[in-house]
């Protein structure tokens, strides 16, 4: 801390009004000087001195009790269960979670709330006013340290030395690139740029829709109106347990089927033979930033995304009705196999999910 | 007593041989701390991030940040053979299988939400009361900085337990990301390793969760406070509390008492928080699947804006050479967030740039002696509400039983609407305390009791007031709208200045132009001439401010 | 039985305390449906239909049932259940047939039929008839035509369910409206999904089957009675279990919390801030 701070005389420093601001008209009221605290009861009777200092030590002794009872407690209230394979009693866990967090949590204000009361009740000090002074330098320092900043620069010949000077600017200006450049491997080496990634899912033709979490064939006539059946492709049975694969196809694969009456469709050229006997099939993954959606309402054949409240109309191709989702939800073609089960026509006809920059119209 | 003086003695006299610890410590061991219960809601702040801290690195022991699948093992029953992450399922162990672990985790959790609250309610003292204006423009920038660095810290760690939650969260960080024209998919392709979600990205959050974030925050709050320290806390006029004074209880022993005692209050309410509230029942929500998503998915409150602004954002996208652009996301995710910082981070300068003022200030204001700073924080206040409010809107909509779409429609406009509205009746009510203020310096304060003159005229009866207070009504300063002097001198040259002075004079007009100011001198005797208040009519007609 | 539900091993007294656990006696189905096969046929191809107990219902209760029926439910849904539209194409009350005893059974056991006026949403109350007229009622509407029957009682049989796999069950098919434990939550236009705290597990197996209003069907081929038997397994194991941290604020998630911070935790700090700034009392 610099000097200046404890300037007893500080007179010419002291921060004073200029600019418009000194026009203004005196202030109406004279400032009548600081008055100091009257004393507290605990100052004059002794009495009342006394109780205060109880209360205090009151409240550390009981904090200390709490911090007893809080071991007691860790030790006392167990929730690991005899046998592993019985599992958890949640029950006791709130016991424990309840007790030790009552007793530290007491014990924790209590050492707080008995210093605080200290010191309002007990602790003499007084009133203490300290002079602010103004925080720039005077004008001699301020002028010497530049005088020395000029000097030490004279000194190393920094702007005269313009070969050195911009030699190590230049080298210093490529030095970060290093760090920038050993983030490259943060991403993969191989499967093409990530928007390549994004266009493609393990859905394919002749992939069987089964319903998700059981992992059974679906066949046409397994659908009532009205139905909503969340459904994964065949191939994801396939990908290996560990690893990225089976996360990553979760979130661009899922496929929800509806059924509706034909009648209710309004079906897009060209995707007439999307469908079977009203069975659709749309991608769960919200095209406005990708959050899993199959808030179905069999009545309206609105999709709502629980995120952010995008609507989609299933019998109108998915199209956006409310929200702010600007795309409608891609469709997967689909048909029914040798078998009766559904399969899909192919991968969508365009990438799920949320708009990216590659993706073209 | 002695005994204790003579064991600090000796450990000053330690330090003292070894680093002149004496010479510092006699400066400032008295240093002056005035009291005020907003200056302490950064104390919250302070005290809650220190039990962050400690209940962080309790977590840190049990937690594995590994993405890696696994069938669940543990002891919550509900959960027997699901598939799921191990940072999952560390977390179920933590819950459920380390006493005391359950407790740690929502004190972590209750601790982080209050840190952030009370920054931010810290950070709305500081701004209403103009503690942000010369020389404190440092310790605002600091702040805003913390304030950054606290909503980062608070979702990486929402992210972290790999819940149904904290993955439907980064999921729309990714789409937001994907939003960012050209370089969209490789910033989420490089964050991610690869394709949404991969297994990489718990693993590399966690680090900046527990190291880099922290790190940070505790440098930049050592900074905050040594410049507080040297700057002297601002405080409160008042008879005696001027700008070149500060006036309070010293530092050792009141404040080192009421400080270090508020620290332990504030970990023994999160403490008590935490035993007696749930937050954030992983084991209910389940383990992140990309193809599942609850009712309900919500942020923390303090990201709660930004998804809000997702959710009322209208669904724009337009095409630049066949390449989407989707205003829709790339407003509220990427945007947003820049512009309101922006001007946030900015204020002390422009504030200045407006009103002209750079002399410094120790003596904070009354936010209705300046009723244009308060009117902007209020209508700031209301825009950050709505879209709060927005980020809830099925949580409101359920509690409300009304449409969703209506809440939507709702904040759609009134994001436009409501914070000019918020603006004008915010100044309106201040000029209006003004005017009452400066109503009790001249004529005293009402007494409620009625009197009726022998003429029939009915007066209410005005006490004077003491000195004291009359001037805990009249210590702050003037503030005239500065004037941008003539365009041309007395010669008939233009001021080349004058351009820029004059728009600096509406500015400052802007902000000082209809403040209702204290009484001069001459109006207090000529008020007090009148006849103490019986004239009403005088009251009425009170000159609106001073050309 | 290693999945048992948990809290039930090993009971402990807070468990109790805290988690009344709602054992409804399950209601005796005593109605299986008669099936009218010539008028079925043709809708039977659009409506596969589930699990079919056929049974015959005595025609006492088949006749009680339309009487019934005539009194409460004709003035919207017309005499034989073949539904009403107003002039201006409003549909007073939907066509029955074919909805099945489960569709009846769901929509008067759970209070939402009869209703008062038609309405965005028909809400759970108490139901206007007692099991036994609920009963004929179903009897009569299911001799209409084949539809969905009640669920046997196996499949309401919770203790035999594999809550777990009920969780993931529940998470993929009904979490994304119903929340994570059933609290329920918006949907568009003001309607919602409703709390399933408390609801029968026989009714939950019938709004899974009927689809009623605007949920849509998970019929018994997509998702099994074993799988239907789960879900209710889960639910009743996460209704019933106790909170471990406290108080559950409605089991919400973050808006929930990040109200009680602001007005509790920053509530009671700056309560403290004031007192702590203040010195103690004048003599």
């Amino acid at each position: 801390m610099s000097t200046h701070n404890e300037n007893p005389s500080g007179d010419e420093h002291a921060i004073v009004p200029h600019g418009d601001h000194s026009l203004a008209p005196a202030d109406p009221i004279a400032d009548p000087g600081l008055h100091h605290d009257e004393p507290r009861l605990t100052d004059v009777e002794p009495k009342a001195e006394r109780r205060a200092e109880r209360q205090v030590a009151g409240m550390f002794a009981l904090a200390s009790l709490l911090t007893v009872a809080f071991i007691v407690f860790y030790v006392v209230v167990g929730i690991h269960p005899d046998d592993p394979h019985d599992g958890v009693d949640v029950g006791d866990v709130q016991v424990s979670n309840l007790t030790l967090g009552l007793t530290l949590g007491l014990a924790l204000f209590l050492v707080g709330a008995g210093a605080v009361q200290w010191a309002r009740s007990l602790m003499t000090s007084p009133e203490v006013v300290h002079e602010r002074h103004e925080l720039r330098s005077d004008d001699e320092t301020r002028a010497a340290t530049l005088n020395d900043f000029e000097t030490g620069t004279e000194e190393t010949g920094f702007g005269r030395r313009k070969l050195i000077r911009n030699s190590l600017l230049g080298a210093l200006a490529l030095l970060p690139l290093p760090a920038v450049i050993l983030l490259r491997d943060l991403g993969p080496n191989t499967g093409g740029t990530p928007a390549q990634r994004k266009e493609h899912t393990i859905w394919a033709e002749g992939v069987r829709v089964l319903t998700d979490v059981t992992f059974m064939p679906i066949r046409a006539a397994d659908l009532e109106i009205g139905q909503l059946v969340n459904a994964m492709p065949a191939t994801f049975e396939e990908l290996p347990e560990h690893g990225p694969e089976r996360i990553n196809e979760r979130a661009k694969s899922p496929v929800m089927l509806v059924r509706m009456l034909p009648e209710d469709l309004h079906i897009a050229e060209g995707r007439e033979n999307w469908g079977v006997d009203g069975i659709l099939a749309y991608s769960k993954i919200c095209t406005h930033v990708g959050c899993p959606i199959s808030l179905y309402e069999q009545t309206t054949h609105h999709m709502l995304c629980p995120c952010h409240q995008s609507t989609f109309d299933l019998s109108d191709n998915g199209k956006v009705i409310f929200g702010p989702a600007a795309r409608s939800l891609p469709q997967l073609p689909i048909a029914v196999d040798s078998e009766g089960y559904l399969v899909a026509q192919s991968d969508f006809t365009e990438p799920v999910g949320p708009s990216y920059w590659e993706r073209t119209r | 007593m002695s005994s204790i003086v003579n064991g600090a003695g000796k450990v000053v006299d330690f330090v003292d041989q070894r680093i002149t610890a004496s010479n510092w410590l006699k400066r400032n061991i008295r240093k002056v701390f005035p009291d005020h219960w907003s200056f302490l809601l950064g104390e919250i702040a302070l005290f809650s991030f220190i039990m962050i801290l400690l209940s962080g690195v309790f977590l840190t022991l049990w937690f594995k940040p590994s993405m890696a699948h696994i069938a669940y093992e543990g002891a919550y029953l509900p959960m027997r053979d699901v598939g799921m992450s191990e940072a999952y399922a560390t977390t179920l162990e933590l819950s459920f299988e380390v006493r005391g672990g359950l407790l740690m985790r929502q004190v972590h959790h209750w601790g982080a939400l209050i840190f952030l609250a009370a920054m931010s309610a810290h950070m709305l003292r500081v701004f209403f009361t103009g503690a942000f204006r010369k020389p404190r423009e440092i310790n605002w920038l600091i702040g805003v900085t913390l304030l950054v660095l606290g909503v980062a810290a608070g979702f990486t760690g929402y992210s972290l337990p790999d819940d149904l939650l904290s993955g439907t969260g980064l999921r729309i960080i990714e789409g937001g990301m994907l939003a960012i024209p050209i370089i969209g998919t490789y910033a989420s392709s490089f964050l991610f390793g690869g394709e949404y979600p991969g297994d990489d990205i718990i693993a590399r959050l966690y680090p900046m969760h527990i190291l880099l974030i922290p790190g940070l925050i505790l440098a930049l709050v050592t900074a905050h406070l040594m410049i507080l320290w040297y700057q002297k806390h601002t405080h409160w006029g008042g008879p005696g509390k001027t700008n070149h004074n500060v006036a309070g209880a010293p530092f050792y022993p009141i404040y080192v008492a009421k400080a270090g005692g508020f620290q332990f209050i504030v970990m023994g309410v999160i403490v008590l928080l935490a035993a007696t509230i749930q937050i954030n029942p992983v084991w209910l929500w389940g383990p992140y699947d990309p193809s599942v998503v609850s009712a309900g998915t919500q942020p923390d409150w303090y990201v709660g804006f930004l998804d809000g602004a997702l959710r009322v954002m209208p669904a724009w996208e337009f095409y630049v050479f066949d390449h989407p652009v989707s205003l829709s996301v790339l407003i509220p995710a990427i945007l947003l967030p820049g512009i309101i910082l922006t001007p946030l981070a900015l204020y002390p300068w422009l504030e200045q740039k407006a009103t002209g003022d750079t002399r410094e200030h120790h003596l904070l204001d009354r936010p209705r002696n300046v009723p244009v700073r308060t009117g902007i924080g209020v209508a700031f206040i209301v825009f950050y509400v709505l879209l709060w409010i927005a980020g809830g809107n099925d949580f409101f909509a359920t509690i409300l039983e009304i449409p969703v779409n209506w809440i939507t429609w709702f904040i759609r406009i009134g994001i436009f609407v409501l914070p000019p509205l918020a603006f004008i009746a915010t100044k309106r009510i201040c000029l209006g305390l003004q005017r009452r203020d400066r109503d009790k310096v001249m004529h005293g304060r009402e007494t409620g009791i009625v009197m009726v003159s022998p003429d029939g005229e009915f007066s209410e009866l005005h006490a004077p007031l003491t000195q004291s207070q009359a001037y805990e009504l009249t210590w702050h300063e003037r503030q005239l709208p500065s004037d941008p002097g003539p365009a041309t001198d007395a010669n008939g040259i233009p001021n080349p200045n004058y351009r820029s002075k004059r728009v600096q004079a509406r500015l400052s007009r802007f902000y000082f132009g209809d403040v209702v100011q204290k009484p001069t001198v001459e109006e207090l005797e000529a008020a007090h001439h009148n006849g103490h208040g019986s004239d009403s009519a005088h009251r009425d007609e009170l000159p609106s401010g001073q050309q | 039985m290693p999945r048992s539900l948990p809290g039930r091993s090993r009971g402990s007294w807070i468990g109790r305390l805290l988690s009344s656990r709602r054992r409804h006696p399950l209601a005796a189905i005593a109605v299986l449906v008669a099936v009218l096969f010539t008028a079925g046929g043709a809708y039977a191809a659009l409506a596969p239909s589930t699990t079919q107990n056929v049974q015959a219902a005595s025609s006492t209760q088949i006749e009680e049932g339309r009487q019934l029926f005539a009194v409460g439910c004709s003035s919207c849904h017309g005499l034989n259940g073949e539904g009403q539209v107003q002039e201006d194409g409003e549909v007073l009350g939907p066509s029955l047939i074919g909805v099945g005893a489960a569709s009846v059974d769901f929509q008067v056991g759970t209070g939402r039929m009869p209703l008062a006026a038609p309405s965005a949403q028909a809400e759970r109350k108490p139901p206007s008839y007692n099991q036994r007229q609920i009963d004929s009622l179903s009897a009569f509407v299911a001799s209409l035509a084949p539809g969905p029957a009640e669920p046997d009682e196996e499949w309401l049989d919770t203790s035999q369910g594999n809550v777990a796999r009920g969780g993931e069950l529940f998470r993929t098919n009904c979490s994304q409206c119903h929340n994570t434990t059933g609290q329920g939550g918006a949907l568009t236009m003001g309607q919602f999904a409703p709390n399933l705290t408390g609801v029968e597990p026989k009714h939950i197996y019938e709004a899974m089957i009927t689809g009623p209003q605007a949920m849509p069907v998970f019929n018994d081929n997509t998702v099994t009675p074993e799988d239907k038997r789960d879900i209710i397994a889960f639910l009743e194991s996460v209704q019933n279990e106790p909170d471990p941290g406290g108080l559950a604020i409605g089991r919400a998630g973050p808006v929930a919390e990040g109200l009680w911070a602001w007005l509790v935790g920053i509530g009671l700090l700056i309560g403290m801030a004031t007192w702590i700034v203040t010195r103690s009392s004048k003599a």
